[in-house]
């Protein structure tokens, strides 16, 4: 259904097949009768009548996607509409209601308590909204924390932990407690500790909501730029379309417990899936998102043959300086396959719309 | 071109935010249904005034006060034969803590045969409590420590004092050997939760006074049924705020901890016992406190220390001698209040990290217990200066431990430094002057507390009691159903149906409802001096920073010693009685409203201001309203205090139910008829509580 497809990285991963992470037809009910649900006529109702009908809340509904190694995969959605548990399933904070994940080619459903311990020791790690750092430990003790609960012996978690500190520019702080720093720099404490075990897969749950709008612009810079340099595949979780859009390879949109819509950036503000898909993003300066491919036109005869070439997946804001200062229409390739043409109009059309 | 999931189409309002699903609330008509019941209460009494009251009179018995009588006489016979649980189980542990409290007596207090004086003089004792008050809580404690156990001895009350302190500090021992288990395995398992906490509702409903008597019963009167009652008494407050704390642990602490993959035991002992320490330091002060405050009233059951000169002098209504001994207890309070605060801020800075976000003032609305909270426990620390290192702390401790061991052992030599010199006593001077002091006091304010007095008994008292007492048992069951019903649902009505029952079983009727009575206009002054004293803490933070740490000192004294000053001042009446439940039930119900008042909204007040109403409609017309849960929350707390404390004054003059207690004590044929009291107070009490519980759940809610 969907295609992976991720950036391309410098060792990215291992190579372990390229899924690094699958969930298939995921369901999370709450409530009494949860397990009731599923496979009868009710769990075709909408949340709000099904809690009416039988308690139940349906917080993630029949969800499936797959994501690539060292992907940025964002889930995006308005608050209430069950990204927060769909993460926390992904690793059995939460017990899914029915579903299978896979990660790594691994089954995380049937796992066992002990495995669930070291897959979340070892191979997942999660950063959270609320920072969730223990107040009475330093800054350094709260980094080494999972390296402590497995048993890493003082020394070398001392130095792993100082490495973090290193790696997320908290040099200085780390004898620190948590509630003497800001609240960035307590997410940068949140950030060590999750790559402290140095895990394939880190989880994001709305790690920036709760920052400043600077702060929360150098926290995604600096995840931009962890991302280069130690590619972990990421699952990040927000309500920001503008941080989906700046973050993600991919994102994911949901509503109410469900998927709308997954595609890449350029996809989503593209060809919205629906209404609600594209009341959110109206907002976006399209020019920023949306690559050559989204406003060029069909040739009409005899134009394929000349004018300037340019690639399909340049995105608008870059290619428009060439474009207008082109003399006629320029010829846009999808690799050497010609697919079509764009001319000021088409470019204009997308920026002048944005200034209305 | 583009893969799509194609949207699962749900027409519809284009609305993004999700609705909530709600359900709304019916309307009642309370305060309706209310005027309806009162008014046929009303015509009822009317008509049938006098009839069915199910009066007893004082020296009378009913065939349960006579059957508990016999009961009596055989567990006794039973454990004089050697019954296997009597004799064998009850037996074992009466005499085990009886020779427990023997041997530190001995130690501390007691003549050490041969020897004439204790193993440890007092000079002994003083270094050696005020060395442990350095070790757990500093040099201040320390300090004040020291200050108080002299005291003690000028007072004239040193084997008193160091006896309570005995009977309390065993008991908080074995409260904690028991109740921080407990309240650990409570916060872990939702079933032990949900089996325990009904058993602790039940022991914090029930006044003290009514278990008193059975368990002298089964344990025999003297130390050891005093530890036990005092175990009981001092148990629930720590085990819930133990279980309180572990549980306060945020959430996303847990979760974040559980993402690194922590096994059961390392989150309890890395994560959620550093986290709750502090707290649970807190409730080990609150365990302290009831503690202290049970093992003076355990003096009724014989046991040693201060409570028998408190009672002694008030029996004989020498308002000077209980002053003196009161006074000691008052200074009990406060060392063991102080001392037990300053090694929480201790725990704290040990643990460093701001910890008292464990208990905000908004916490406080939670479980019943948790209400005497004082102030420190939910202010944020002040200032951190550094603790020196665990070493240097040992080894200083370890150097003032000469000394200690050098007063140990002078006071072993030396007769002047083992007891308390008697020239040094300045008890029966004082209490001569204070009961001088009291009589001219007395005499120039008596037209004054003589009006308040007549006042309040005319216009409040006599009226509500010959309603309650004189209306037919039957007619007044119905109102207090109904009543229960239209405030709080089926659930307290049903309730308030096995209440009476009970009470009607005890054939204390009357009796009952006149301690109702009593209650209910304590209640109501109580009220009526929480919320003007409430609203103002609650709208100013000065007043908030005077009064409250007054309050603070009031909640430490146990209640016993407030029937001094009221006996001091309105002589041996029902209204002493009265008096010292308000004094004793103020702080708590002042300091619930007062954290109601300023738990509202600032932004609500403050867009109410806007609004541009004035200060008058901001009380009645937004704080009250949104306070009004812990208005009720007050009331259900003041009730229980007010009833607890009317039941003591039974001794002084506040008749009925109380007085029928204090008489099983004393007074062998009566032993059946105090327990059955006993058990009509409980049910009261359970039965208010309820109703006022389910209220506050129905009505707090805005
Ligand atoms: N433990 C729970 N019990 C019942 N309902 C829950 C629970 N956790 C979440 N929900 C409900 O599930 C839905 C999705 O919640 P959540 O995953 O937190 O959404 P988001 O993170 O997108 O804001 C919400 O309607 C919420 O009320
Ligand atoms: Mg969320």
């Amino acid at each position: 259904m969907t295609q992976t497809q991720a950036k391309e990285h410098s060792g990215a991963t291992t190579g372990e097949g390229d899924v690094a992470l699958s969930v298939k037809d995921l369901w999370k009910i709450f409530g009494d009768k949860a397990d009731k649900v599923i496979g009868t006529p009710d769990a075709e109702l909408s949340r709000q009548e099904l809690q009416a009908k039988t308690g139940c809340v349906a917080a993630v509904k029949d969800v499936s996607f797959e994501v690539a190694p060292g992907e940025v995969f964002v889930v995006m959605g308005l608050s209430g509409s069950g990204k927060s548990t769909l993460v926390r399933l992904l690793t059995r904070l939460i017990e899914p209601t029915q579903g299978s994940i896979r990660m790594a080619g691994e089954d995380i459903t049937s796992a066992s308590d002990q495995q669930l311990r070291d897959l979340r020791r070892k191979h997942v790690a999660m950063v959270f909204q609320h920072f969730g750092l223990l107040p009475h430990r330093k800054v350094v003790d709260n980094i080494a924390f999972g390296l402590e609960v497995r048993g890493v012996s003082r020394t070398e978690r001392r130095n792993r932990a100082q490495e973090m500190v290193d790696l997320v520019g908290l040099s200085g702080y780390e004898n620190s407690y948590p509630d003497q720093l800001s609240g960035g720099m307590q997410q940068r404490v949140g950030l060590a500790r999750a790559l402290a075990a140095d895990p394939q897969l880190l989880m994001f749950d709305e790690p920036f909501s709760a920052l400043d709008p600077l702060i929360r612009r150098d926290m995604q810079n600096e995840v931009i730029r962890l991302h280069e340099e130690v590619g972990k595949t990421m699952v990040f979780i927000t309500h920001d379309l503008a941080e989906a859009l700046k973050l993600g390879d991919r994102i994911l949109i949901m509503r109410d417990g469900e998927i709308i819509q997954i595609g890449r950036p350029d996809e989503v503000v593209g060809a919205p899936a629906d209404d609600y898909v594209k009341d959110f993003v109206s907002e976006v300066p399209k020019s920023h998102v949306l690559t050559l491919r989204w406003v060029m036109r069909p040739a009409r005869p005899g134009e394929a043959d000349n004018g300037p070439t340019l690639q399909a997946d340049r995105v608008v804001r870059d290619a428009a300086r060439e474009v207008l200062a082109a003399d006629g229409p320029c010829r846009v390739f999808a690799g050497e396959e010609f697919i079509g043409m764009v001319d000021d109009e088409d470019i204009l059309r997308v920026v002048v719309a944005e200034e209305g | 071109m583009t893969t799509l999931q194609a949207p699962p189409g749900r027409p519809g309002p284009n609305v993004k935010e999700e609705q909530p699903y709600v359900d709304t609330a019916p309307n009642r008509h309370t305060a309706l249904w209310l005027a309806v019941t009162v008014a046929v209460w009303v015509v009822g009494w009317l008509i049938f005034r006098g009839q069915d009251t199910r009066t007893l009179s004082f020296q009378d018995l009913n065939g349960f006060h006579r059957w508990l009588n016999d009961l009596r006489d055989s567990i006794q016979l039973a454990s004089s034969r050697g019954n296997w649980f009597f004799h064998g189980v009850i037996g074992n542990i009466s005499a085990f803590f009886n020779w427990l409290v023997g041997q530190l007596q001995e130690l501390v207090s007691t003549p050490a045969f041969p020897r004439p004086v204790p193993q440890i003089g007092w000079l002994g004792v003083l270094a050696l409590l005020a060395w442990v008050a350095y070790a757990v809580a500093g040099v201040r404690s320390a300090a004040l420590v020291l200050l108080s156990v002299l005291g003690f001895g000028f007072l004239g009350y040193w084997g008193d004092s160091i006896d309570t302190l005995i009977i309390t500090v065993l008991a908080v021992l074995i409260c904690c050997l028991i109740g921080l288990p407990l309240g650990i395995a409570m916060a872990r398992r939702k079933a032990v939760s949900v089996a325990v906490t009904p058993v602790l509702d039940l022991m914090q409903t029930m006044p003290a006074f009514a278990y008193l008597a059975p368990l002298a019963l089964i344990f025999g009167i003297g130390a050891s049924s005093a530890v036990v009652c005092t175990l009981i008494y001092a148990l629930p407050p720590l085990v819930r705020i133990t279980e309180h704390g572990i549980r306060s642990v945020p959430e996303t602490t847990l979760e974040a901890a559980g993402s690194l993959g922590v096994t059961k035991q390392q989150m309890l002992r890395r994560v959620q016992l550093p986290m709750a320490r502090r707290t649970i330091v807190v409730g080990i002060n609150q365990c302290t406190m009831a503690a202290l405050s049970m093992a003076t009233i355990a003096a009724f059951v014989n046991s040693p220390g201060l409570g028998k000169p408190v009672i002694a002098a008030l029996q004989s209504l020498d308002v000077g001698g209980a002053a003196v001994s009161g006074f000691c207890i008052v200074i009990a309070a406060i060392m063991l209040d102080r001392t037990t605060t300053a090694a929480s801020e201790r725990a704290e800075k040990l643990n460093r990290g701001a910890l008292a976000s464990v208990s905000r003032p908004g916490v406080m609305l939670m479980t019943v217990v948790l209400e005497k909270l004082p102030r420190w426990a939910t202010e944020e620390q002040r200032g951190r200066r550094p603790l020196p290192s665990p070493l240097f702390r040992r080894a200083v401790l370890a150097l003032t431990f000469i000394p200690v061991l050098v007063a140990i052992l002078l006071s072993r030599q030396y007769l002047s430094l083992a007891t308390f010199s008697s020239s040094a006593n300045v008890g029966p001077r004082i209490a001569t002057a204070v009961s001088d002091l009291t009589d001219t006091v007395v005499n120039s304010v008596d037209t004054f507390t003589n009006a308040f007095k007549n006042v309040i008994s005319y216009g409040l008292l006599n009226p509500l009691q010959s309603l309650l007492g004189e209306a037919p048992w039957w007619l007044m069951a119905a109102v207090l159903i109904s009543v229960a019903f239209f405030l709080g649902g089926w659930r307290p009505a049903a309730v308030t149906v096995v209440c009476e029952a009970v009470i009607l079983g005890t054939g204390l009727w009357h009796d009952a409802m006149v301690t109702l009575t009593m209650t209910l206009v304590a209640t109501v002054m109580v009220m009526v001096l929480a919320m003007l004293l409430g609203v103002w803490m609650g709208r100013s933070r000065p007043a908030d920073t005077v009064v409250r740490p007054v309050l603070d000192t009031f909640q430490t004294i146990p209640p016993f010693v407030y029937l001094v000053p009221a006996l001091a001042l309105f002589s041996s009446s029902r209204f002493t009685a009265i008096v010292a439940a308000m004094a004793y039930a103020v702080p708590i119900a002042t300091k619930l409203v007062a954290d109601g008042i300023r738990g509202v909204s600032p932004s609500t007040v403050e867009a109410a201001r806007s609004a541009g109403i004035t200060s008058r409609q901001m009380i009645m017309k937004v704080q009250l309203p949104m306070a009004r849960e812990a208005l009720v929350l007050a009331t259900n707390q003041g009730l229980l205090y007010v009833l607890s404390m009317v039941v003591i004054g039974g001794m002084v003059g506040g008749g009925s139910l109380g007085y029928l207690v204090v008489s099983g004590f004393s007074q062998a044929q009566l032993f059946g008829k105090g327990i059955a009291a006993g058990i009509a107070i409980t049910a009261l009490g359970v039965m208010l509580d309820r109703i006022t519980r389910y209220a506050a759940a129905r009505h707090g809610r805005i």
